[in-house]
C-alpha cells in the first residue's frame, strides 16, 4: 500500500491561499504557499520518512522542532527538518528514506 | 551601551518571557540582540501563521486573543529597536558566545556580556505501545497544526493525558470542525476536587478550563477519567486506541488522529551549555536551572526565565521575563524600579498558588510510566525498547542516568532525550528501587540539535 493512498492531515480552515506543486516520491501533488514542508506532505500522504532504525513510517510527532522525527530527504540530497522549512513551488521529497 | 557598565545582552527566545524581556531592556535604552529559532515572535503559545493567513486572532486563540494581540503588537512595536535574528538556532554556548545556524545556513559566533535564556518547553509525553504511528502527536503538535496551519492531525481525533492543553485543544479542534472521538484523562477525577482550592487562585484562567469542559460535555463529546492508554493499533497509521477504563474493562475508540500529554517540560538545554548548575524540583518532576526568584543564576551575568527555567505558563513567564531583565539592568548598573518590582512579585506569587493546583489537577501518571511494557519503544530516534533499558539498567548496574543513556544509547539520538528522557529517568528510578532525584539528569551536548555536517564547527 503507496504512503500516498489517504492524507493524514486535514484541511479545516486557510484554504484560499495560493496553490503550489512539488513531487512526493516522484508523484505530483498539490499544496498551499504557506505550508510548512510537513504540512504539504502529510495533506497527501500519511508519512514522511521510515525510521533508519526500526524501519517504520513516521509522520512527525512535536511540530516544533524538538523531537526531530520529521527530517525529509529532498532528491537533491538535502535533509530538512519538515516542520520548520516551508514548501515551495517544484519542491521533490522522498519519503521513503530514513 | 558601554556607558552603563557592560557590553552585548543577548536574549535567547521569543516567547511571552523573552519578548517581555526585551521590552524591559529597550525601555532602558539598551538594544538587545534577540535570537529566535520561529520566523515571526510570539512563542509556541503565541505563534503567528505564516504571510497569507487570514483567521483573526480570537479563531487562533480563542479566550487567550488578547493576551496573544498584546503579545505581538509588543513584539512589533520592538522590532526597531533590536538587533532581531528570527529563524536562528543557537547550538552551541561557549566562552561566552552563542553559537548560532540561520536557516539560511549562515554561521555566526554572538559574544556577550549578559545572556538571557527564555528557551520555553515542549510537551511530556508517556509513550505506550504504538506511539510511533503515524497519526500520534503531541498535544501541543495537536495544536500547532490548526493554530499555524489550519490543519487538524486526523479527521477523527481521540487526545489522552492529563495536561489544561488536553480540553483545549479539544475544544479547540471541535470548534474548528474536526471531529472529536474522546478525550481521556489519566487522572481520576477526584484530583480536580482535591485542587480545587489552590485552582480558584487561577481566576481567568480557571474560569477558561471549566469553560472548555461545559462546551465539550455540552456537545456530547465522551470525556473519561482515570483511564490507561493501553495501546494504538494500526496498519500505515493509527486506526484505533486501546484503553483501560477506571472500572479495569477494556474499551477501544477508533481514531486516525491520536493526540497525547501530561504538561510540559522546560527545555533548558542551553542553560546546561552556560555551565548552569541545575536543581531538582520535585513537584515538576524535573531538573531546572538554579536561579534566584530574579532568574539570576549562580553564573555571573547569565539569567533564566519562563517556561525553560521550571514550568509555569504563558502569564507567568511574561512577568518572569520582565523580573530577570530588571536584574539585569541592576546588576549592570541601572538604578532598579522598586515599585515595579513589588507589584512583579504579588502576581507571581498568586500564579504560583495556582500553578500548585495545576501539578495536583493534572498529575504524571507514575505507575504507567514505570510499568510500561517491555517491547515499548522508549527512544523514537534509535527505535531502543524499554525492555533494552531495562535489561541495562540490571545487568549494568545503570543507576544513574547517562550511565543507562551510555549502554542503552536512550537519549542518544537526534532529539537528545528531550522525548524520552522523563520516561527513561522513571524507568531507572522504577528498576532501581531508588527517588527520581538520586538518577540524575541527562546532561546536554553540543549541537543541541541537529545542524548539517558543512555547518558543523571548524574548531
Amino acid at each position: 500500500m503507496h504512503a500516498m493512498t489517504r492524507p493524514q492531515f486535514h484541511r479545516l480552515a486557510e484554504t484560499a491561499r495560493k496553490p503550489l506543486r512539488l513531487t512526493i516520491d516522484g508523484r505530483s501533488a498539490e499544496a498551499l504557499e504557506g505550508d510548512t514542508l510537513l504540512t504539504a506532505i502529510l495533506v497527501n500522504a500519511r508519512r514522511l520518512n521510515i525510521n533508519q532504525f526500526d524501519r517504520t513510517p513516521r509522520a512527525g510527532f512535536c511540530l516544533m522542532g524538538a523531537c526531530q522525527d520529521c527530517w525529509v530527504r529532498l532528491e537533491g540530497g538535502e535533509r530538512l527538518r519538515a516542520c520548520g522549512s516551508f514548501a515551495a513551488d517544484g519542491m521533490r521529497v522522498i519519503t521513503h528514506g530514513g | 551601551m558601554a556607558a552603563e557598565g557592560g557590553g552585548r545582552i543577548v536574549v535567547v527566545g521569543a516567547g511571552p518571557a523573552g519578548i517581555c524581556a526585551a521590552a524591559a531592556l529597550v525601555y532602558a535604552g539598551i538594544r538587545p540582540v534577540v535570537i529566535d529559532e520561529a520566523p515571526r515572535g510570539g512563542g509556541q503559545i503565541f505563534r503567528r501563521p505564516p504571510d497569507g493567513f487570514a483567521r483573526p486572532a480570537e479563531a487562533l486563540y480563542g479566550l487567550d486573543a488578547g493576551a496573544a494581540r498584546q503579545t505581538h503588537s509588543a513584539f512589533d512595536a520592538l522590532l526597531p529597536r533590536i538587533d532581531y535574528r528570527p529563524n536562528t538556532l543557537v547550538w552551541n554556548i561557549h566562552a561566552r558566545s552563542v553559537h548560532v545556524l540561520e536557516q539560511a545556513g549562515g554561521r555566526d559566533a554572538i559574544p556577550y556580556d549578559s545572556l538571557l535564556l527564555a528557551t520555553g518547553a515542549m510537551d511530556r509525553v508517556v509513550p505506550f505501545p504504538g506511539w510511533t504511528l503515524p497519526g500520534v502527536y503531541t498535544l501541543g503538535g495537536a495544536q500547532i497544526a490548526l493554530k499555524y496551519q489550519g490543519c487538524a492531525i486526523g479527521r477523527r481525533v481521540v487526545f489522552v493525558g492529563s495536561s489544561p492543553l488536553l480540553y483545549l485543544v479539544a475544544y479547540q479542534y471541535a470548534r474548528a470542525g474536526a471531529e472529536v472521538a474522546a478525550v481521556l484523562d489519566t487522572a481520576p477525577f477526584t484530583v480536580k476536587l482535591a485542587a480545587l482550592p489552590s485552582m480558584l487562585w487561577g481566576g481567568a484562567t480557571f474560569a477558561k478550563g471549566l469553560y472548555y469542559l461545559g462546551w465539550l460535555k455540552a456537545r456530547r463529546v465522551p470525556i473519561v477519567s482515570g483511564v490507561t492508554p493501553l495501546r494504538a493499533e494500526g496498519r500505515d497509521g493509527v486506526e484505533r486506541l486501546v484503553w483501560r477504563a477506571a472500572d479495569g474493562g477494556e474499551r477501544d475508540t477508533g481514531c486516525d488522529g491520536l493526540a497525547m500529554g501530561w504538561g510540559l517540560k522546560s527545555e533548558s538545554q542551553l542553560a546546561d551549555l552556560a555551565e548552569v548548575p541545575f536543581a531538582f524540583h520535585a513537584g515538576q518532576r524535573q531538573w531546572i536551572p538554579q536561579a534566584d526568584e530574579n532568574g539570576r543564576t549562580p553564573v555571573p551575568g547569565v539569567y533564566v526565565c519562563g517556561d525553560g527555567a521550571g514550568i509555569a505558563g504563558a502569564e507567568a513567564a511574561a512577568l518572569a521575563g520582565e523580573r530577570a531583565a530588571l536584574a539585569l539592568l541592576k546588576d549592570r548598573g541601572h538604578a532598579p524600579d522598586d515599585a515595579r518590582l513589588t507589584a512583579i512579585a504579588r502576581k507571581q506569587a498568586r500564579l504560583r498558588r495556582f500553578r500548585r493546583g495545576l501539578e495536583i489537577a493534572f498529575p504524571f501518571p507514575e505507575a504507567m510510566a514505570r510499568n510500561i511494557p517491555d517491547d515499548t519503544l522508549l527512544c523514537r530516534c534509535e527505535a531502543v525498547t524499554v525492555g533494552e533499558l531495562r535489561r541495562w539498567i540490571g545487568e549494568l548496574d545503570a543507576g544513574e542516568l547517562n550511565r543507562a543513556k551510555a549502554f542503552s544509547r536512550v537519549g542518544m539520538g537526534r532529539c537528545q532525550g528531550r522525548v524520552c528522557g522523563p520516561t527513561a529517568a522513571e524507568i531507572v528510578a522504577g528498576e532501581c528501587d531508588a527517588s527520581l532525584e538520586s538518577v540524575g539528569r541527562l546532561r546536554a551536548q553540543p549541537p543541541v540539535k541537529p545542524i548539517p555536517l558543512q555547518n558543523s564547527p571548524a574548531a
